[in-house]
């Protein structure tokens, strides 16, 4: 029990943090906002998604992505193209010249559906390429560039490149792709309505419970030796591939598994704004999702959804009163974070969290239940069963 | 001699040339490495030695030749596949990871779960961590087996680097200057170490203390350019008037 539980939430402050963070989405923002706000935060949430691939693929990778858009775009794009071919129906489209097909292609004098919009006429298989797509396409990349031993600053350059590439791509390919408008106007999911409130507040709650599990499956990663080696290969490369390591796999591993959270991430930020465009693809976007993880802390996956909330509220907050200043103050935040704060906010909770921890006793009783005493002092070493290394010391 | 045939070698290196524009660092090389040997490579800065173990190990590629290890032809392997077969390299700067303490270094490099989803669903069991205390008393690490391994001592970091490759178990162990910013006792310890572990294994060691070199010696081999200038015995070599001319003279 206890070494799956460590498994899962990490130490008593990682398992404290991941409480806290729970009651925060799960309970007090749901309280405490109305529904306006908590679907604002739920937009602000799918955003987390990028920002906790990136801290997995680029604090403990070492491997800076400037691309991650990409896959939250594919993500983003795969549900709102199954949506735009539900709201198409030749009924709600009887005034188009071609009925049945998305108002975009019927506008740009296209008259049969392409073909890769076929499939999306099944939630099923959309639900498979929103998973599939981008991790396939994730590994076509990876492969491409570990394998031949791209890494650092080439990395960042070829990812930012692909997400110019694609933005332009689908800005350019308007009767294929919505343009720079992007694929809008969505209304039901299989006759449900999704525009109404109920479905909103649905949505945001598979949303948290998506981003938690996200969380909890990192964390799996990153305390088995798959992430230990993460760490190894970003100090000594070398040395982890000397020791028979094949360093690319675990490259491209850690990159695929980034995409696919970020594209489930955009996804969710489809069915809960109601639409995709090419402004969540390219490279603004994907620099603020690495300035999230920045901010909360790149070496954190919980301190990455804080960061990702502070900024969208900060953003929200300023761009209504200073629009023009917000870019200057997102970019001062993110120099000052990498100067002063390299560990950001989770650098600063490691530092002084404990002040607020100790008050929260229902959660350390909770935790001296969960964990005896005796396998605590073990798991902090490593996680080696209790019974086996008293075997070995006696 | 026979090119083609097999051997009793532990590492039989034929004819191994690599040129960087023409600049052969490697020419013309034959080598051979017995079982249970501890062999010392000397010779002069830019002699080529640390280019023949980055041969053997994959990092360069030869321009022509053959190494072939227990008879497997180690050339067109790629560097993890060199390793897996039973070669262990320890680099000239002490190579650790640094951020991970010194049981996570001795469990990162234990043989186990090496591809990706082998290494998700790894277990550190107790044959793991008895291999570990094991490895870590051979190295005199075992009172710091949870200290970071960046805090460790110069010295200290050198012995890790040499357990972890222990750990793997190699056949074929090579030592790129292993007692180097050593104080005299880490050296004589050091010394110690490496007559224990290459008990089992062949060891190939690079170094420059001739001190050092005499202690743990079976055999000596001086490469200059490139090239082999004289092999056997410490004594003999030191006495081989070629050797002092371009080396010991100095």
């Amino acid at each position: 029990m206890s070494f799956v539980y460590e498994k899962l939430f990490g130490d008593k402050k990682g398992m404290i943090g991941f409480c806290l963070l729970a009651i925060l989405i799960l309970v007090v923002f749901p309280l405490m906002l109305d529904s306006f706000r908590l679907n604002l935060v739920g937009k602000y949430l799918t955003y987390a998604f990028a920002a906790v691939s990136l801290v997995l693929l680029w604090g403990y990778g070492g491997t800076l992505s400037l691309g991650q858009g990409i896959f939250f775009g594919i993500g983003g794009y795969a549900m709102a193209m199954f949506l735009k071919l539900e709201a198409s129906s030749p009924e709600n489209t009887a005034i188009q010249s071609t009925p049945g097909i998305p108002d975009f292609m019927d506008w740009n004098q296209i008259t049969e559906l392409p073909f890769f919009w076929m499939p999306f006429h099944s939630f099923t298989f959309t639900l498979i390429a929103i998973l599939v797509v981008p991790t396939f396409f994730a590994y076509i990349i990876g492969a491409a560039m570990f394998k031949r031993r791209v890494g650092g600053v080439y990395f960042a350059i070829i990812t930012q490149v692909i997400s110019v590439i694609l933005t332009v791509l689908i800005v350019g390919q308007q009767g294929l792709t919505g343009g720079i408008n992007g694929i809008t106007d969505l209304r039901t999911l299989n006759g449900w309505d999704i525009t109404s409130d109920s479905a909103k507040n649905l949505f945001y709650f598979i949303n948290c419970f998506l981003l938690l599990a996200v969380i909890i499956a990192s964390r799996f990663v990153l305390t088995s030796k798959f992430g230990r080696l993460l760490l190894a290969m970003r100090d000594k490369e070398d040395r982890v591939r000397f020791s028979g390591y094949d360093v690319a796999n675990f490259k491209i591993f850690v990159f695929c598994f980034a995409a696919l959270i970020s594209a489930v991430g955009g996804a969710m930020f489809t069915l809960q704004v109601g639409f995709m465009s090419p402004s969540f693809v390219g490279i603004v976007p994907s620099i603020e999702m690495v300035i999230f993880a920045a901010v909360g802390g790149r070496m954190s996956l919980i301190g990455a959804v804080y960061g990702t909330l502070l900024i969208n509220f900060g953003k929200t907050a300023f761009s209504e009163s200073f629009p023009e200043l917000w870019l200057f103050l997102m970019g001062g935040l993110f120099i000052a974070v990498v100067m002063f704060f390299p560990n950001g906010l989770a650098g600063l909770w490691e530092d002084y969290g404990h002040h607020i921890t100790k008050h929260f006793r229902f959660l350390n009783r909770f935790y001296d239940k969960l964990v005896p005493a005796s396998s605590k002092e073990v798991n902090a070493s490593n996680s080696v069963d209790s019974a086996e290394l008293e075997g070995s010391k006696s | 001699m026979n090119m083609s045939t097999n051997t009793d070698f532990t590492l039989a290196i034929e004819d191994l040339t690599v040129s960087f524009d023409g600049f052969k660092a490697v020419d013309s090389l034959n080598f051979y490495l017995d079982r249970n040997e501890l062999h010392v490579v000397i010779g002069p800065n830019g002699a080529g030695k640390t280019t023949v173990l980055d041969l053997i190990c994959g990092k360069t590629k030869s321009t022509s030749g053959s190494i072939k290890f227990l008879n497997k032809e180690l050339t067109n392997l790629s560097e993890h596949e060199i390793v897996r077969a039973g070669v262990g390299r320890k680099f000239q700067t002490p190579s650790i990871y640094e951020n991970l303490s010194v049981m996570e270094n001795l469990e990162v490099s234990y043989p186990r779960g090496r591809g990706v989803f082998g290494s998700l669903l790894f277990k550190h069991d107790a044959e793991v961590h008895s291999k570990i205390i094991e490895v870590a008393q051979q190295i005199m690490l075992e009172s710091f087996l949870d200290t970071e391994a960046g805090l460790l001592s110069h010295g200290q970091k050198q012995w890790l680097e040499i357990g972890m490759l222990l750990i793997q178990d190699p056949q074929l162990l090579m030592l790129d200057e292993p007692v180097a910013g050593m104080s005299v006792k880490e050296r004589e310890q050091t010394a110690e170490l490496l007559n224990k572990i290459s008990k089992g294994r062949s060891v190939l060691v690079i170094e420059h203390d001739m001190e050092f070199v005499a202690r743990i010696a079976h055999k000596v081999t001086v490469l200059h350019q490139g090239k082999i200038l004289a092999a056997g015995e410490m004594e003999e070599v030191q006495k081989d008037p070629k050797v002092i001319e371009v080396y010991l003279g100095h």
